[in-house]
């Protein structure tokens, strides 16, 4: 059975973007037939970390205004099978997207593809409520500083009551944690939180911890989801997310330091 | 805390500004409730403003007494919490128990305004608190998230989950937290003396019952994170520790 995932997290700037991508990219490497789907209308920054921005004919909102068929404005990525980009309107603003036609669109999309990956704009408003009302799961994206942690809470209440399943009193959108932008450094001098004391905060199932790291930022230059990069901690980490994401249990990775010092190793072997 | 006197005509807040001229720091942080009891139900007072320009003098706006039907709505869309108003002594209400009956089961019910006639003079209808006799709970079991305000008219409010920084549990009558309480939690709001909070830990914004309020600043830090319950004895609110009686 077809989901849709809404990429989302109240603050701006945090990651979501570049875990929707790594996302995507993950579950379509896994096999299963994927879109990435561009909420953010009037920014439009899905295409250039997907690496497809010079191939955007028709976006979402002509989708939605019936400008386009859906078939029209899909992209399907060059590099990995069974994936698609549906990119949004750079010209656009919020007010362009309806429910209704929001509402058709994800349907049509529900019936080709088995993941719906939805990239939400920041906020806790209209924007924001558009791209997860109609999710089935939410990947809430968070980094280890308490404005972010206050606003993933923020937008899990919103989760709770505005989402379309919330309002037909059906099963709650399943919630997943994704700490992205982790550094160990920051927070060992205790300048960013913990994973434990978001985890506290939260109250909710830990899909991964993403290390902050330059690849990030090459793997979106090259317009490269950071996935692909299987050499860089982050494209592990997100490998890992994925499938935990699809039910497997693997122990957590990147939350402390892998390595023991050399005084710790010699402390260890006369004890 | 500050109760501050919103006027019936002129700037709602001159008083305040006057005072925060003669003493800057000292109302820091300071929680505020505005009565409006000189203020008749249908005159024109723009709560949200008010609301913007004290949070702006670095005050925290957090309810009103003394208002009508109509006000006590606007001050719930306002995000304040409409108190009993005995609480400045100049009057003690008595009410009839107004109780419709009906409770709210939905997890996310937005608050009624407690309800209260104010008379054309501006004087409050005698009130008292509403009877609670068996009224069922109103139960939460997922997480309160930053954000929401639940309310529990005419009972108790009990929540099975943690209650986070930002959000809001009301209550005619007792609130129990089986987790961390780290928003805020105000019991008995429709002046119900006898009305409790329990928690597992205390890390609230703040605590009120029947109008008589703690913020964080104020509770006592060898409190913190300690199962707790809060109670008023005559006007003073007791913060005690839940303690196992030794056998
Ligand atoms: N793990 C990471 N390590 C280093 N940089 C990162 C990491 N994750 C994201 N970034 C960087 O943070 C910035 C914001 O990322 P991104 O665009 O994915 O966030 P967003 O939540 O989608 O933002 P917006 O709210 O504006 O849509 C980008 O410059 C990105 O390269
Ligand atoms: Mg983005």
């Amino acid at each position: 059975m077809s989901k849709i995932v809404v990429m989302t997290s109240g603050k701006g700037g945090v990651g979501k973007t570049t875990s929707a991508a790594a996302f995507a990219a993950g579950l379509a490497q896994r096999g299963h037939k994927t879109v990435v789907v561009d909420f953010d209308v009037g920014l439009r920054n899905l295409d250039l970390v997907m690496g497809c921005e010079r191939r955007v004919v028709f976006d979402f909102v002509n989708v939605i205004n019936g400008e386009a068929r859906l078939n029209q404005a899909l992209i399907k990525d060059k590099r990995i099978d069974n994936l698609f980009i549906l990119p949004t309107s750079q010209t656009r603003d919020k007010d362009a997207l309806s429910r209704e036609g929001v509402g058709e669109a994800l349907e049509k999309l529900k019936d080709e593809f088995e993941y719906v990956i939805c990239d939400s704009p920041a906020g806790i408003e209209k924007g924001a409520v558009m791209a997860l009302y109609y999710a089935d799961e939410a990947v809430i994206v968070t980094n280890p500083e308490v404005s972010s942690v206050r606003d993933s809470d923020r937008i899990l209440g919103v989760l709770q009551s505005k989402s379309k399943r919330a309002e037909e009193n059906r099963e709650p959108v399943k919630e997943h944690l994704l700490l992205t932008r982790y550094d160990l450094d920051r927070v060992e001098r205790g300048e960013m939180m913990a994973v434990d004391d978001v985890l506290d905060i939260l109250a909710i199932r830990l899909l991964g911890v993403v290390p902050e790291d330059q690849a990030v930022l090459r793997a979106s230059n090259l317009g490269q989801p950071v996935i692909l990069d299987g050499t860089s901690t982050p494209g592990q980490s997100y490998r890992d997310a994925v499938s935990r994401f699809l039910g497997e249990e693997i122990p957590h990775r990147f939350t402390r330091r892998e390595k023991r010092g050399v005084f710790q190793r010699l402390f260890r072997r006369t004890a | 805390m500050m109760i501050v006197d919103i006027p019936a005509e002129g700037d709602p807040l001159a008083g305040v500004e006057t005072k925060l001229r003669q003493a800057p720091s000292f109302f820091d942080g300071a929680p505020v409730v505005l009565d409006l009891l000189a203020v008749a139900d249908d005159a024109r007072v723009d709560l949200i403003d008010i609301v913007a320009r004290l949070r702006e003098m670095g005050l925290i706006p957090i309810g009103v007494q003394n208002g009508g039907d109509r006000q006590n709505a606007t001050a719930l869309a306002a995000g304040l919490c409409p108190f009993p108003i005995w609480r400045s002594g100049r009057q003690r209400p008595e009410r009839e128990s107004d109780s419709n009956g009906e409770h709210d089961d939905q997890e996310l019910a937005e608050p009624q305004p407690a309800s209260g006639a104010k008379s054309q003079d501006g004087q409050r209808e005698a009130t008292a608190p509403p009877k609670r006799d068996g009224t069922p709970a109103l139960l939460v079991t997922r997480p309160v998230r930053s954000g929401k305000r639940l309310y529990a008219r005419d009972g108790d409010l009990v929540a099975a989950a943690p209650v986070s920084a930002g959000a809001e549990l009301i209550a005619d009558g007792h609130i129990h937290v089986y987790g961390p309480l780290r928003g805020r939690a105000l019991a008995g709001v429709r002046g119900d003396e006898t009305a409790r909070i329990f928690c597992q830990s205390l890390e609230a914004e703040l605590v009120s019952i029947a109008g008589a309020y703690r913020v964080r600043e104020d509770i006592d830090e060898a409190l913190i994170g300690k199962p707790v319950q809060i109670f008023l004895k005559g006007e003073q609110l007791v913060i005690d520790p839940l303690v196992r009686t030794p056998k």
